[in-house]
């Protein structure tokens, strides 16, 4: 009798794990953004978010967790109970610049989750007052060279995504311009419109409305095709400047999420993503879908691995400069 | 006449069954998240954007639109009756709003709001519809060194708002600048003060600090001795003002409007300037100063003017330029974005539904407003009748509620308990929390301006004089200390011929 309950015991918890992932969800997930809501990827994260929470049957919740450039929402998301109740919107911030930003990093992007996939990217612009005199980027790289300290360089403050591309471009040109922090990308963009600052670089979701209006203009656009949200706007490829970048966003779970967990949520992305309306709500904004190839956790590995590489000797860099 | 076919345009978009019954909702949310207090409209658009996938733009954008200036007519209740605060805009009308109730005069109190706010927010709306384009260009004259020198004018002000001594008014206003600096430093990314507490690596926040101060000493205080608080319960005057009250307040709301509406215009801290603003101008032109701080209705219909005159024109930026000054308006660019439209220059060419549309909601919001506010009164003044014993803990559940709503953190909700706590300390020594809630609102901006126009400046100091506009600013402020210290001195030399 004692045996035979042993055996179903022991039946009963071979079965029940697996068990549970395979009900998965049950009850509504929670999506932590570490960002302000409102923000280009909290948008980016809702509008995903709405097909997604139709594919799995369970509400997605958004949760904004905002602060130190994003690493305390991912640093409490990581944290969380791994069941998959609990997952996060990271982006290059979060999970490519922040381990060279921040020291005292609580996670570590290579290691402390389970990737679930790519969302979308939104390309990168550099922009510039429209009294700039240069007309175009080859003018602009000329000016920068010439202008060295004195020009002036607007980014959203430290570990924002235009502090990590601006300084990426400085270091593509080898120009060393005055840096002129600000707390966010508005009012830094109301400063370039009035002309107290010279240019920036920042998502083309920020900046599309002031260059369609004509109160600032754009030199390229950091991707090798144009996009379709500016078309007369030249790439950064065809102009021969090697600056790629676009921001992107991703979806992670915390280490240690059972695999079936993470299969279906990676499931839930991908059809989401090829959603038309989803799609073309995402293009609105200027966003950049990835292929099918590009959205699965084992992508998003290796672009997670290779950001970290491509980032923190830049980083590390220009932070040492300005301490000096 | 295209402003009045627009206008018209904008009233036939406005006026749909369903679009008003957006702003109807908007109003009414926004009415009981401001008279909550710690629910702040951040924290409600935020939770309330998902809802609004479904409605089209224009609906979406009047119903958050609503909550956003419906949280500023409620604000002023709790204000009012509890002395909490509930957003930074409201920390003014706490000074003679509060008082007012404990005479008894509660209602006549939030009468005067209300109808001051319904004015304000009127004249506003026109101001919009009329001269947004121009006004978009005033905004644009400010740069790093403007806005510096406008704290600086803005710190004249608290000296003004100290109802006892000038001396420890200052010492307050300077520890509000020193909690201020607290946080993350914006250009070498350096955490500051935060005695390695992770939560505090973006600073303090508003509504922490404003509720412990206010909200949880004046529980403290309260307790101490029951028997003042019953006095208040027992003084229930007359709920709505009479003539006279109105007569009192006419100047203040039409002064209140101006300054209030034109300081909303710019980004930042602007619309919060605003009030106390009006507040110190009142308190100049007063024939009797001293009555300020100790119940003058003046000191509630002039700010609580300006605070919604502000809250209206602080939608210019975002409608005409699509740069969002403020937190909500952020919000309200996410909400848009979501939804397909892309906040900028363009929006009032491209999409005059919206735009117009908008403008036309927030005048028949402040209509809705103003009917839902005036027989709640009643209401509300009732409330003080609630035997202290049980509404001091629903007033802290719902501080605890809102504090964490705001970043879901319960760090905030236990630095709200050490202001509480700080708050009753400084109490009982005789320092009022008011000029420190405004250096602290204003330190942030001012340090961040200040540091940016200098790296622009490449250091040079001279920068705040070369600019006419910085330079007006100084000139103002410089006036206006002046102006608060002459009296005092002369009051001096009159104690010493009457001794």
């Amino acid at each position: 009798m004692n045996r035979m309950l042993t055996a179903v015991a022991a039946l009963l918890s071979l079965s029940i794990a697996p068990a549970l992932a395979q009900n998965y969800p049950t009850k509504s997930v929670t999506m932590i953004v570490p960002f302000a809501a409102g923000g280009p990827t909290d948008i980016i994260a809702r509008i995903v978010n709405e097909h997604m929470s139709r594919v799995i049957g369970q509400q997605i919740i958004v949760e904004n967790v905002a602060g130190a450039g994003g690493t305390t929402g991912i640093a409490r998301a990581a944290a969380a109970t791994p069941d998959g109740y609990t997952i996060m919107m990271g982006h290059m911030g979060t999970h490519g610049a922040a381990p060279a930003l921040y020291p005292n990093l609580k996670y570590n992007p290579a290691t402390d989750f389970a990737p679930i996939g790519l969302a979308a990217g939104t390309p990168i612009l550099i922009v510039a007052r429209k009294t700039l005199p240069a007309k175009d980027l080859k003018e602009f790289i000329a000016w920068a060279k010439a202008e060295g300290e004195k020009a002036n360089h607007a980014y959203a403050g430290v570990g924002s995504v235009s502090h990590i591309t601006g300084v990426l471009l400085n270091s593509v040109l080898g120009t060393k311009p005055t840096m002129i922090p600000y707390t966010g990308t508005g009012p830094a963009l109301n400063d370039m419109i009035s002309g107290q600052v010279d240019y920036m670089t920042d998502q083309i979701v920020n900046v599309v409305a002031q260059v369609r209006g004509g109160n600032i203009k754009a030199y390229a656009i950091a991707l090798p095709e144009r996009s379709p949200a500016l078309p007369d706007v030249p790439t950064t490829k065809e102009l021969g400047l090697d600056y790629q970048v676009s921001a992107w966003n991703a979806i992670f779970a915390p280490k240690g999420t059972p695999p079936a967990v993470v299969a279906k949520l990676a499931d839930a992305l991908d059809k989401a993503l090829d959603d038309q309306k989803t799609k073309d709500r995402l293009l609105e904004l200027g966003g950049v879908i990835p292929d099918k190839a590009g959205r699965t956790p084992e992508a998003l590995q290796k672009l997670v691995e290779s950001e970290l590489a491509r980032w923190t000797p830049v980083l590390k860099a220009a932070m040492a400069a300005g301490k000096k | 006449m295209d402003l009045v076919t627009n206008l018209a345009h904008g009233f036939g978009v406005a006026l749909s069954l369903q679009n008003l019954g957006l702003c109807f909702v908007g109003c009414m949310v926004g009415t009981l998240i401001g008279v909550l207090p710690g629910v702040g409209p951040v924290a409600t658009i935020a939770m309330l954007l998902p809802i609004t996938f479904g409605l089209p733009p224009v609906g979406a954008l009047i119903m958050l639109a609503g909550i956003y200036y419906g949280a500023q007519y409620g604000g002023s209740t709790t204000a009012i009756l509890v002395n909490i605060p509930g957003e930074a805009t409201s920390v003014v009308t706490t000074l003679d709003g509060h008082q007012m109730a404990k005479q008894g005069r509660a209602g006549i109190a939030l009468g005067v709001a209300a109808i001051g706010s319904f004015f304000a927010g009127c004249v506003a709306t026109v101001f919009i519809a009329a001269l947004a384009q121009p006004l978009t260009k005033l905004a644009q004259l400010f740069g790093p060194a403007e806005y510096f020198s406008l704290m600086v004018m803005g710190l004249v002000f608290s000296t003004v708002l100290a109802r006892g001594s000038i001396f420890k008014a200052i010492l307050m206003v300077l520890l509000g600048l020193l909690l201020a600096t607290v946080g993350t430093d914006l250009e070498t990314g350096q955490e500051r003060m935060t005695l390695g507490i992770q939560s505090l690596s973006d600073g303090i926040d508003f509504a922490p600090l404003a509720m412990g101060i206010f909200g949880f000493s004046e529980i403290v205080k309260n307790l101490e001795n029951p028997e003042a608080r019953d006095v208040v319960r027992n003084k229930i005057g007359r709920l709505l003002p009479g003539w006279e009250d109105i007569k009192q307040s006419i100047m203040p709301v039409l002064r209140g409007t101006f300054i209030g509406g034109l300081l909303g215009i710019l980004p930042g801290s602007g619309a919060v300037l605003g009030p106390f603003a009006s507040y110190a101008i009142e308190k100049k032109v007063a024939k009797d100063p001293s009555r300020f701080g100790k119940g003058a209705i003046e000191g509630v219909a002039g700010p609580e003017s300006a605070n919604n005159a502000g809250a209206q024109t602080s939608f210019i930026p975002l409608l005409t330029l699509g740069i969002p000054p403020n937190a909500v308006m952020a919000l309200m660019v996410g909400a848009m974005t979501i939804h397909g439209i892309i906040p900028g220059p363009q929006v009032m060419t491209k999409n005059p539904d919206l735009f117009w549309g908008m403008i036309a909601s927030m005048w028949i919001g402040n209509l809705m407003l103003v009917i839902i506010n005036l027989p709640m009164v009643g209401m509300w003044v009732k409330l003080l009748k609630v035997p202290y014993r049980m509404m001091f803990p629903a007033i802290g559940i719902f501080c605890c509620i809102g504090i964490y709503s705001i970043n879901n953190a319960s760090e905030d909700v236990l630095f709200t308990a050490f202001f509480g706590f700080v708050g009753y300390v400084l109490l009982k020594f005789g320092f009022e929390p008011a000029p420190m809630l405004l250096g602290f609102v204003l330190g942030k901006l001012m340090e961040e301006k200040l540091r940016q126009a200098l790296i622009l400046s490449r250091g040079s100091f001279t920068t705040f004089i070369e600019r006419p506009v910085s330079l007006g600013l100084l000139i103002l402020a410089v006036v206006i200390l002046l102006l608060a210290l002459l009296p005092s001195f002369s009051k001096q030399r009159e104690e010493v011929f009457t001794e």
